[in-house]
């Protein structure tokens, strides 16, 4: 059956390499995101490599008044429909440490737009009885740390909001794939101090359409983080608030 | 955009430089850091010395920027981002029919990497080089505008690009066109030669359309000049092979791995492994054309030093004579490792300073030693004395005035770059060293 896939957030180098290898499969790809140019030129690439179809949509998880339009969109779609979740904003703590209106941008672009977002859209998969949200969170999500609290706290609230769809679309033969990549090679790291076992785009990627084909609920990217995360959590907060990791 | 302060290196590691990479991932971002103040491109860092290095001032890394933007499949003309790998062009066209014309030894070369220094393959002789092939280059200029580049419309600018290193601007995107490719498969025969003068008869003899010799660096008196010819062909049917599982090289390799009865030991097993009578082989397009790329980090295994890679290219005329000098200065140093190609070129070059030139160019890998300077000189006045050339890709030893004796358009190539840069923005350390843009 025809499988079309809807990327939110597709100029992100992470969304930009699942494009590529979900093309490669010769799926339907609607690359959504603002830079309506750059998300043309990734439609002509991913049709170079293999896209059944491509087309670049506008989204901006700020502006719900535009999601009707492509959640009619997609339901016009035969088949399969498919959409993993990429956006997400991490601006310095210490920009919203000055700038406390920071936070509503943050919690909106990494929790509450997609989720609003996806409400619309997971009817559409329950009316089929299948398919499959990615979504793509962090391991910053795990715990509240110093460096990326208001960061943290969102992909928090936005991988209990997946954990609860799942559960909703279970019932209706629909999946949810909850992803938490450690760091990342990406444009949001790069020059980063402190960056260590940085994992490419495309392992990420990989390792997302592995989860997606085997129906994991939850991983982590590369895999060693949910090893890493699982000490980072069992550390007691009496220690672990005098921390600073 | 973050810029990334750091050291970084070439493939050979000998030289590095502590500076300022920025990596845009859209067009756009790109064009604002040049509005901002132009600065050299980077691609995956495969050449050797310093042609990729910019110390204490800023480079833009282009390897983000590597989207196929438009393909032709009735003219195979593909147009893609520069920073795409010519590995990911072949892996991705080949189940298609089609595959780059030209293809270096590593498939980890950007396509601009590719422009940038007018590479050639294994089919040089038949086909030429790499630039011979490209129809069209969006170059971003110092002046922050993005102008088209052909052989047709715009020849100066075009010849000074290719092979050019850079230095008439940011190659952004580019029009190549592809070969036909009718099978994943190729069938390579092995030959072995015993003397020098039999391997350059096999080579100048080989009706093959891709051919490359392996020599042993290490031979010496009798046995001077053995190895094994391969010459290969696409199979016209054939179901694509396994792919071999990469191997990665996470750390620096312990000294005595170059040790000299070490090297000549593993020659001497490789040499062997072809029967007297030759063989026929299949092998995988990846595993013909990017032998290497299968270890990942191979240049660790020369340890924290690093190593040299010295390639030259000596005309027809008393070519034995001058290659027979060579190796007997390579035998007696002791330093060759076993990575040493021989190989035939033909006229084929699209650009003033372009590498190739009718001929046999040699390459031999050295270990970072104190010897290893001495002996890259010595090569490279035997091969500047007999009218040849040395590849700016590999060479991270080289001199100004050399330079100008073995290229000779150079002023012409100098001329040029001082029109489209005034100011040497797009200068890297190669640039400096060799004196590319005439005296300080």
């Amino acid at each position: 059956m025809k499988q079309s896939w809807l990327i939110l957030g597709a100029s992100s180098a992470m969304a930009r390499a699942f494009a590529r290898r979900v093309s490669q499969n010769g799926d339907a790809i609607f690359l959504a995101g603002r830079d309506m140019d750059d998300l043309a030129a990734s439609a002509a690439d991913c049709r170079i490599r293999g896209a059944d179809e491509s087309a670049a949509i506008k989204f901006d998880a700020r502006k719900p008044n535009g999601f009707k339009a492509i959640h009619d969109r997609m339901a016009a779609l035969d088949g399969v429909l498919n959409v993993a979740v990429f956006v997400g904003s991490m601006p310095d703590q210490d920009d919203i440490d000055k700038d406390p209106s920071l936070i509503d941008g943050t919690v909106m672009d990494s929790f509450t737009g997609p989720a609003h977002f996806l409400q619309g859209f997971v009817p559409m998969m329950e009316q089929r009885g299948c398919g499959t949200v990615v979504g793509v969170g962090s391991v910053a999500g795990d715990r509240g740390r110093i460096g990326n609290y208001v960061y943290g706290a969102a992909k928090a609230g936005f991988h209990t909001y997946l954990s609860g769809l799942r559960n909703r679309l279970t019932k209706s033969g629909g999946h949810v794939v909850t992803v938490k990549p450690g760091f990342v090679d990406t444009g949001m790291t790069w020059g980063l101090d402190g960056m260590f076992l940085v994992a490419s785009p495309d392992d990420v990627a990989r390792d997302i359409l592995k989860a997606v084909n085997k129906g994991r609920n939850t991983v982590y990217t590369p895999f060693f983080w949910r090893y890493i995360m699982l000490i980072i959590r069992h550390i007691p907060e009496f220690l672990f608030k005098k921390m600073s990791i | 955009m973050r810029w990334k302060k750091a050291e970084y290196s070439g493939w050979g590691r000998v030289l590095k430089a502590t500076g300022s990479r920025a990596r845009p991932e859209k067009v756009s971002a790109l064009r604002d850091l040049i509005k901002a103040g132009a600065a050299p491109a980077l691609g995956n860092l495969r050449s050797y010395g310093d042609a990729c290095l910019n110390t204490d001032g800023k480079a833009i890394d282009m390897t983000r920027l590597d989207r196929f933007i438009e393909f032709d499949e009735n003219t195979g003309i593909l147009h893609a981002e520069a920073g795409v790998t010519i590995g990911t062009i072949a892996r991705l066209f080949a189940p298609r029919g089609w595959f780059p014309t030209v293809m270096p030894g590593t498939g980890f070369a950007t396509l601009g990497g590719c422009i940038a220094n007018d590479v050639h393959g294994k089919n040089h002789h038949m086909h030429g080089s790499f630039g011979q092939h490209v129809r069209s280059i969006s170059l971003l200029g110092a002046n922050g505008r993005l102008r088209r580049v052909t052989p047709q419309d715009t020849p100066d600018l075009f010849a000074a690009t290719l092979g050019g290193i850079g230095q008439t601007g940011i190659i952004v995107s580019a029009g190549i066109q592809l070969a036909r490719c009718p099978s994943e498969v190729m069938e390579v025969r092995e030959r072995r030669s015993e003397t020098l003068e039999e391997f350059m008869a096999m080579l100048e003899s080989s009706t093959a359309t891709y051919n490359v010799g392996w020599i042993d660096a290490t031979a010496e008196g009798a046995e001077l000049g053995r190895g094994i010819l391969e010459e290969a062909e696409i199979k016209i049917q054939a179901d694509p092979l396994p792919v071999a599982k990469a191997r990665s090289i996470s750390r620096d390799a312990p000294r005595f791995m170059l040790n000299p009865a070490v090297v000549r030991l593993f020659n001497r097993y490789y040499l062997r492994r072809v029967p007297p009578q030759g063989r026929t082989l299949d092998r995988s397009i990846a595993d013909f054309f990017f032998p290497l790329d299968r270890i990942s980090g191979w240049n660790r295994l020369y340890g924290k030093p690093g190593f040299h890679q010295f390639q030259c290219v000596v005309p027809d005329a008393n070519a034995a004579i001058h290659l027979r000098k060579m190796l007997q200065a390579i035998g007696r140093s002791k330093l060759a490792s076993p990575l040493a190609v021989l190989k035939r070129l033909g006229d084929g070059r699209a650009g003033l300073m372009s590498f190739p030139m009718r001929g046999y160019t040699l390459a031999v890998d050295f270990p970072n030693r104190a010897k290893a300077a001495a002996l890259v000189q010595e090569l490279e006045d035997i091969a500047c004395d007999a009218g040849g050339r040395v590849y700016l890709a590999k060479d991270a030893l080289s001199r100004a005035g050399r330079i100008a004796r073995m290229y000779p358009e150079l002023p012409e190539f100098t001329k040029i770059i001082k029109t489209t840069d005034p100011k040497g923005a797009f200068a890297t350390d190669m640039v400096r060293r060799l004196q590319l843009r005439g005296k300080p």
